[in-house]
């Protein structure tokens, strides 16, 4: 069977076994552990085509998220917008902001632009917080609305909530699949890669930053509507600068740069997460020492992991019985000799 | 074609080309030549729009291009193949080459037909396009650099020690390709160590010592230089 056709059918099996979870999951806390884990994903992928497949660690995404989650609450309970209305709006608005940060932040690299994007995400944290009229400060936003009926179909309940925002994870997975696997996604690769070969080549940097850097925020904007129309109350803390942090370890368990890191990643962790509540705080002694090996023998995380163990599996399959004779008994230093050889 | 007028670099305190005026008319083979650290990668840098000068001024066709960014740079027909073999490690040795022509990305006509004259050059890249670029063999990754470097169709080519670390029946072949390429009509703008191979296929030559010009002649007159050759050619 072709290798393409197995992805394919693994990838539906995968995406039928996330729809009829919930008629195998009966309770509801689950149920909604899941769909949250489904929203964190959503923004993570927004960090990851900027962080894993860019080189750009933006550490305003807390923020961003933030901005999404309030611009639907504003819209909804203060304006009295349609639900849909104000999900496109509160996208097209943290899209914006994401414009206009980019453009200033983008002059900046590496570690300084992570410095400067947390200092970013910090003040849109302090506005949230401390702009009482608009957003409630530390009271937060409440009443906000369930996502509205489209014809007879309601999102009222867990289950119909779970559907919605499957689909939005879908539509996520598949938007990053097209642009990984497009010119646009190997100019983003090629500006990871080396930003003045890029240049070198005729890719306009800045261009292509402030591209990616707006994506990722739409996402993260997205991730945000959504999360307030779940959860129905939202106060600053979504978007404290703790919560990029969270986002960061999603990424990296799961595997940065890579499609299915994020959902792997957040999936794990959040469920992980919520099994060891009895643990409080103390989770951390558990998290931390994961984190640091993971990232020290696998920095592509358990996504990288797996396709390095699937790789030397096919590899060593493929060798014929000379070689795999030559790698058996032939001592390191005659392999050594060979190499220099052949080089 | 090229013309560089009284140019400068500097890196903070330290003036890293001094007043250099080098001229490529267009059609020609034109090498530099100088060691390691004399400046030549700098001067492409500079031409290229990476590297910001501090005085003197930089011609393409008669017009500045102080003001233009790298990519714009590229879209105008200077292309520069980069030192050290810098590829797209991860990236198959077909989508190096389709980034290559980025600048030409909707002209797919255009792009294939690039990539034809790319394979014919260089057939072992059409045998590898599968493979990963970080995979090749040294002389191979040059290849690639070389055929990325031409999938923009340069009017000016900027070839950057394109004869580090091969061995030598490659660099042979590699200055044969390079002659070829030079032929078919491209400008090229080559930076070498290796004096002897170059100046064989360069129209005239320009040696850099500490940032500044301190020979410049034909390739003959190179060749027989005293100094030229006891500095590069051991002879």
């Amino acid at each position: 069977m072709p290798a393409m056709t197995k992805k394919s059918i693994a990838l539906i099996a995968l995406i039928i076994g996330a729809m009829v979870i919930p008629f195998i999951i009966q309770n509801e806390y689950w149920l909604h552990i899941l769909t949250l884990s489904f929203i964190w994903s959503i923004a993570v992928y927004g960090l990851n085509i900027l962080a894993g497949y860019t080189g750009y660690l933006s550490l305003a995404h807390a923020g961003f998220f933030a901005i999404g989650a309030y611009a639907l609450g504003l819209l909804t309970v203060k304006v009295g917008l349609n639900y849909w209305v104000a999900l496109i709006l509160a996208c097209i608005i943290t899209s914006g902001i994401g414009f206009l940060i980019g453009l200033i932040a983008l002059r900046t690299r590496e570690h300084f632009f992570a410095i400067y994007t947390l200092c970013v995400g910090y003040v849109i944290y302090l506005v949230i917080d401390k702009w009482d009229s608009l957003t409630g400060g530390v009271r937060g936003l409440i009443g906000i609305p369930a996502p509205s009926n489209i014809g007879p179909i309601s999102f009222q309940s867990a289950t119909s909530q779970y559907y919605l925002i499957l689909f939005f994870l879908l539509a996520t997975v598949l938007v990053m699949y097209r642009i990984v696997h497009s010119l646009t996604g190997r100019t983003f690769i090629a500006i990871r890669n080396s930003e003045e070969l890029a240049q070198t080549i005729g890719i306009s940097t800045m261009k292509n930053k402030l591209t990616v850097f707006v994506l990722s925020t739409f996402f993260a904007g997205l991730a945000g509507a959504l999360y307030a129309s779940f959860i129905r109350f939202i106060g600053p803390d979504i978007g404290y600068t703790a919560i990029i942090f969270d986002l960061l370890t999603y990424l990296l368990v799961g595997g940065i740069g890579t499609l299915a890191g994020p959902v792997v990643g957040t999936i794990l962790i959040v469920s992980v997460s919520q099994s060891l509540q009895f643990l409080q705080d103390y989770r951390m002694l558990i998290f931390g020492p994961m984190l640091t090996l993971i990232i020290i023998f696998y920095p592509r995380g358990i996504v990288g992991m797996v396709s390095e163990w699937k790789m030397k599996w096919f590899n060593k399959k493929k060798k014929t019985p000379a070689e795999k004779w030559k790698s058996t008994y032939s001592d390191s230093k005659d392999v050594r000799e060979d190499k220099v050889k052949e080089g | 074609m090229l013309k560089l007028a009284g140019l400068s670099v500097d890196y903070g305190s330290f003036t890293a080309i001094k007043n250099v005026d080098i001229e490529v008319n267009e059609g020609e083979l034109v090498v530099l030549l100088g060691a390691n650290g004399a400046g030549k990668s700098t001067v492409f840098k500079a031409i290229s729009g990476i590297e910001k000068w501090s005085d003197g001024d930089i011609l393409f066709n008669g017009s500045s291009i102080k003001k233009k960014s790298p990519d714009r740079i590229v879209k105008a027909g200077i292309v520069q193949c980069a030192e050290g073999r810098e590829l797209f490690d991860r990236m198959t040795v077909y989508e190096n080459l389709i980034m290559g022509a980025y600048v030409h990305r909707r002209k797919k006509a255009e792009v294939k037909k690039s990539l034809g004259h790319v394979y014919e050059l260089f057939p072992i890249l059409e045998e590898k396009k599968e493979s990963a670029a970080g995979s090749l063999s040294g002389g191979q990754q040059q290849m690639l650099a070389i055929g990325r470097s031409l999938m923009s169709r340069p009017k000016l080519l900027l070839l950057d020690e394109p004869s580090i670390g091969l061995a030598p029946l490659i660099v042979e072949q590699m200055f044969d390709v390079i002659q070829k390429i030079n032929e078919e009509g491209t400008t090229v703008l080559l930076a070498e160590q290796n004096a002897n191979a170059a100046l064989k296929i360069a129209d005239r030559g320009y040696v850099f010592e500490s940032g500044s010009i301190v020979v410049k002649g034909s390739s003959n007159e190179l060749l027989t230089n005293d100094s030229v050759r006891k500095a590069y050619i051991g002879a």
